[in-house]
């Protein structure tokens, strides 16, 4: 508007603003926080689209994913390698997908992404164990681990093959009214 | 989606084995690294999940005991016994297939199927939208017949107009699919990009290609003038829009502030906040309104004031009298008469009300505010727009949390949707990780054992303690609402003693002696939902969700016999007869009244968070020597907010500037609740529902709150003689009646409106319209409630018919394969006699 920034240029913005669920301040202060994980790796200027990717492990020192148990899922979903280097697409990508007004449908899928583990489109049973050492840090028995496991598989599962796919997924979460709600991340 | 697999197995492609049949360069590695493995030979690399089907096979029989003994489950036990029992014939048949290879041909079909490739790989993806835009570009058009359609196509989705789809390359879907979102309008453009699981890097792409086509279309094609600064007008009211947001967050009010919040409590207590923001900004809505039509205007326009205008003292700002009773605060300042700029008249403008009758004739323009009318249509107008408003967020809050299917997945919910990703703090989520902990044990009890059958003995015992709990609820809150109702009726004679007796000796203890009635309310608000909470303590729910609710009820069942009494007070005996004890204005003395009860729950909220918090943190700390914290209790909280906005709506009618008074109290509130949470408190350890929560406060504030209130005002404008000596209904017989007039005014002046005023006196003053209008309004939830019966009953079906799918998959998976090994067979014989010479 009246600022006159040298990070982006209007054209930059304006996608930015139409693909994600940020204006244009929240896009300059992304980028702001973005470069302040590595100084000397992030350029001040993005107008030409710098190739730049920040390493998983600096991206987890971030205050709002230090403390969450599937930080490094998270990360490592919305990054292009797999591996959780983050460019600053992904980086807003990110952000937006988890933000407040981003739609429970989206929601949704980033969710089974980020369960899924081994990343075979499905949730087995392996997967739900590690989600769930991960939630309870070890609190529970292997033998309460492998019954909530089977249990909860054998609850959300709707066509018989002992394990979640994303229609079951997407089944069970339309009924839990508070998934949109717990599944944001504000920055 | 019916895509044509093609079966054929002599198809080039299956043959070759090399290529994957979708671009696999999405945003993960999926199946092509599966693929390319097992198209090379390397070894006894099985698929992932196609050996977990193995493994499930060899554990059918462990799995059949525990699913069948589980007691909710029966039904579902029997489908699986079933299930099973026709998989284990199936098995016989097709052992020796188990224990080959699947081959790449099966693992290629397999990586393509529909449910795998969702939010996995661009080109599905890209499908996927390009049919989602074909759909909204189609939206009215009507659907295609049934008999289009081939009878093998699922049922579910013969009527939604899906086309059959061709396995093009990528690059003329992704096309297709920019032609689809050039030709959408702007805002269903953005909502489609936004809402797509692609990166933000191809969307940009996509929306770059979308821009240019629509770009070259214009500039190409003869577009009438018309439609082009259309065009031009969407834009321009789009960037002001954006620009609009933008300056609205940065803002931030309370950005910061709310963040810490729910990064150490979590959405529970967030919600509190977020509950009184909202409320904040009803009531900014509220003052802007009425201080705009209302209070600027007769601030401009001062009338000519009594005289006897007693000094400032400091006790007016508690009880809102003295100084303040004649000021453009109080319902009794505001004048009757149409508020006119005289014409100069020594070249001064003076700005003076002028009475009734006369008017003065000026040869220029002269500005007119007819105020009584003004005051009425503004009152009503806000109290209209808030019930809109109110009804709005209520009906959506509703739909988000409202399930129509029973909930049967708890411990899955429990396990895959309970984590809050807002808490950032250490010790909270530690606090956070041991409370889902807790919570899974108890489910998984809860579901292991048969429900423990109590005894007739037990039952009748926990009726007994119930019936004493809500007894003693009952009783103490009919005590507190007859020592209100006589207190104020010892407050009412006194000051009819008062006027009787000339008392002019302590007139400051008189004016301190109105602040009885609030200070008892306040007190019996604060010390009864203690008692409720012991009763509660008392009978030990078993059910924490339940607990919630009886505490509610009882709170709310409180709080609106306060309030109905109060009100019967001030309306049925003050406003009845108000010469007995000496009001000129008893709108005036009403708003004090509101101004007062509204200060002293202010007042006593800073007593509690200061007692009920923090010393009780000390004390508990200290002497009691726990370790915990007290807990946040929400639900109470939110309830105080709901009887604060209650008082602020009624006193509205009677105290233009209540509305200005509530902000600034809010305002407070916020910044004190805060810094006492932070310090004092923890989060609850119970589980909290928090979007059925926000819903039940919501509506909680639409129904008892502002229903009670615009009932109260609509009765104070419908049947109560307003004061003859003060205000701007001075002299009407109802406050009514000023719209009543100015329509019979304008009647008279225009006779044209004569059919508007006939139906103005039909529609507004006959009660059956009322009546037809509440049936019709109750029809209409009839049948939406039988809507919804019959969409549970869908539900129902579908569920039905995704396990038959189930069936379908694995029962076609097993027939490839075994067509691919009959065939591949003799080769293999002849590659095994090959090898062994």
């Amino acid at each position: 508007m009246g600022n006159k920034q040298t990070t982006f240029t209007d054209e930059q913005l304006e996608a930015f603003q139409d693909c994600t669920f940020f204006t244009r301040k929240e896009i300059l202060r992304l980028h702001g926080r973005y470069r302040e994980l590595a100084p000397h790796l992030v350029p001040l200027d993005y107008t030409n689209n710098p190739d730049i990717k920040v390493p998983l492990a600096l991206i987890v020192t971030m205050p709002e994913l230090k403390e969450n148990p599937f930080r490094d899922r998270i990360v490592e979903t919305f990054s292009e390698d797999g591996h959780g280097n983050l460019s600053f697409n992904d980086f807003v990508d990110m952000f937006s997908a988890l933000c407040e007004t981003s739609p429970r449908e989206l929601k949704t899928i980033y969710a089974f992404k980020i369960y899924d583990f081994n990343r075979d489109s499905f949730i087995c049973k392996d997967d739900m164990k590690r989600t769930l050492n991960k939630l309870t840090k070890g609190e529970l028995t292997p033998e309460e681990v492998t019954l909530v496991c089977d249990k909860s598989i054998e609850e959300a599962d709707l066509d018989g093959d002992s394990k979640l796919s994303f229609s079951d997924f997407e089944n069970m979460v339309s009924k839990a009214p508070d998934f949109l709600s717990n599944f944001h991340v504000r920055i | 989606m019916a895509r044509n697999v093609n079966f054929d197995l002599n198809h080039p492609l299956m043959e070759a084995g090399l290529e994957s049949p979708v671009d696999e360069e999405g945003v993960h590695d999926s199946f092509s690294q599966l693929i390319a493995e097992q198209s090379q030979n390397r070894g006894p690399s099985d698929a992932f999940e196609l050996q977990q089907l193995q493994r499930q096979l060899d554990e059918e029989d462990r799995d059949n005991v525990a699913y069948l003994s589980s007691p909710g489950r029966e039904f579902r036990g029997r489908r699986q016994g079933q299930r099973d029992n026709e998989w284990e014939d199936d098995e016989t048949q097709t052992d020796p297939l188990m224990g080959e290879r699947w081959s790449s041909a099966t693992m290629r079909i397999l990586s393509s199927m529909p449910s795998r490739t969702i939010g996995r790989n661009r080109g599905a993806i890209i499908s996927q939208y390009y049919n989602r835009t074909m759909q909204l570009r189609r939206r009215r058009q009507s659907r295609p017949a049934i008999r289009d359609f081939a009878h093998s196509a699922r049922p579910s989705i013969r009527g939604y107009g899906m086309e059959v789809d061709s396995t093009d390359a990528e690059a003329s879907k992704r096309d297709r699919l920019v032609n689809n979102l050039q030709n959408l309008s702007v805002s269903d453009r953005v909502r489609m990009l936004r809402a797509m699981p692609l990166n933000v890097a191809e969307k940009s792409e996509l929306r770059r290609l979308a821009l240019q086509k629509e770009k070259r279309t214009f500039s190409g094609s003869q577009i009438p003038c018309c439609s082009q600064l259309k065009y031009y007008i969407i834009i321009g009211v789009r960037q002001s829009w954006y620009s609009w947001l933008s300056f609205l967050h940065s803002l931030q009010l309370w950005q910061v502030a709310l963040k810490r919040v729910s990064g150490r409590f979590g959405t529970g207590v967030l919600s509190y906040f977020l509950f009184l923001k909202t409320l904040l900004f009803f009531n900014l809505f509220l003052f802007l309104v009425t201080g705009a039509f209302m209070v600027l205007p007769q601030a401009v326009h001062p009338p000519v004031l009594p005289a006897g205008i007693s000094s400032f003292t400091g006790l007016e700002l508690l009880t809102g009298a003295g100084y303040f009773s004649d000021s453009v605060m109080y319902y009794g300042y505001y004048s009757n008469d149409t508020l006119r700029k005289s014409c100069a008249d020594d070249g001064e403008v003076q700005n003076v009300s002028l009475s009734n009758g006369t008017r003065l004739d000026c040869g220029s323009k002269h500005l007119s505010y007819n105020m009584p009318l003004a005051y009425f249509f503004t009152i009503g107008v806000a109290f209209f727009v808030t019930c809109i408003i109110l009804v709005y967020s209520m009906s959506k809050s509703f739909g988000q949390s409202f399930r129509i299917d029973k909930s049967h997945s708890i411990l899955a919910i429990k396990v895959l949707c309970s984590w809050d990703f807002k808490v950032i703090k250490k010790t909270s989520v530690k606090l956070m990780s041991e409370n889902i902990c807790t919570q899974l044990k108890e489910l998984l009890a809860e579901v292991n054992h048969k429900q423990v059958n109590k005894t007739r003995c037990q039952r009748l015992w926990r009726l007994m303690v119930h019936g004493l709990a809500w007894s003693i609820c009952i009783a103490s809150t009919t005590a507190c609402v007859l020592a209100i109702y006589y207190f104020s009726d010892h407050m009412y004679q006194n000051l009819k003693h008062l006027r009787s007796v000339v008392l002019r000796k302590t007139p400051v203890l008189n004016e301190a002696s109105l602040l009885a009635l609030p200070v008892l309310v306040s007190l019996i608000n604060l010390l009864l939902p203690g008692l409720f909470n012991l009763t509660a303590w008392m009978e030990d729910y078993e059910s924490p969700s339940v607990r919630t609710y009886v505490s509610i009820g009882r709170n709310l069942m409180l709080k609106v016999s306060v309030l109905g009494v109060l009100c019967y007070h001030w309306l049925g005996r003050v406003a009845a007869d108000p010469k007995i004890i000496g009001l000129k204005c008893w709108e005036s003395f009403v708003g004090q009244e509101l101004y007062r009860f509204l200060l002293m729950d202010f007042i006593f909220t800073l007593l509690d968070t200061l007692f009920g918090e923090f010393l009780w943190r000390l004390f508990s700390e200290k002497a009691l020597k726990r370790r915990r914290k007290p807990v946040f209790d929400i639900a109470r909280n939110v309830l105080e907010l709901i009887y604060g906005q209650t008082l602020a709506w009624l006193g509205v009618l009677f105290t233009p500037l209540l509305p200005a008074v509530q902000i600034l109290k809010l305002l407070l509130l916020f910044y004190i609740k805060k810094s006492s949470v932070m310090m004092n408190c923890q989060a609850p350890r119970k589980p909290y529902r928090v979007s059925q929560m926000t819903t039940v406060f919501i509506t909680l504030l639409c129904f008892p709150s502002f229903l009670g209130a615009s009932v109260c005002v609509t009765y104070t404008m419908w049947s109560i003689t307003p004061s003859s000596s003060c205000g701007p209904f001075r002299g009407l017989k109802t406050m009514f009646q000023a719209g009543k007039r100015w329509v019979e005014k304008m009647e008279k002046d225009n006779p044209n409106l004569s059919v508007l005023a006939r139906a103005h006196s039909y529609l507004v003053e006959n009660p059956l319209f009322l009546f037809v209008g509440a049936g019709i309004f109750l029809i209409v939830i009839y049948f939406h409630s039988q809507v919804v019966d019959g969409q549970r009953k869908i539900i129902g079906l579908l569920q039905e018919q995704i396990e038959n799918e189930g069936e379908d998959k694995k029962f076609l998976i097993t027939r490839l394969q075994k067509i691919h090994e009959q065939k591949r067979t003799p080769a293999r014989r002849l590659v095994s006699q090959n090898s062994n010479c």
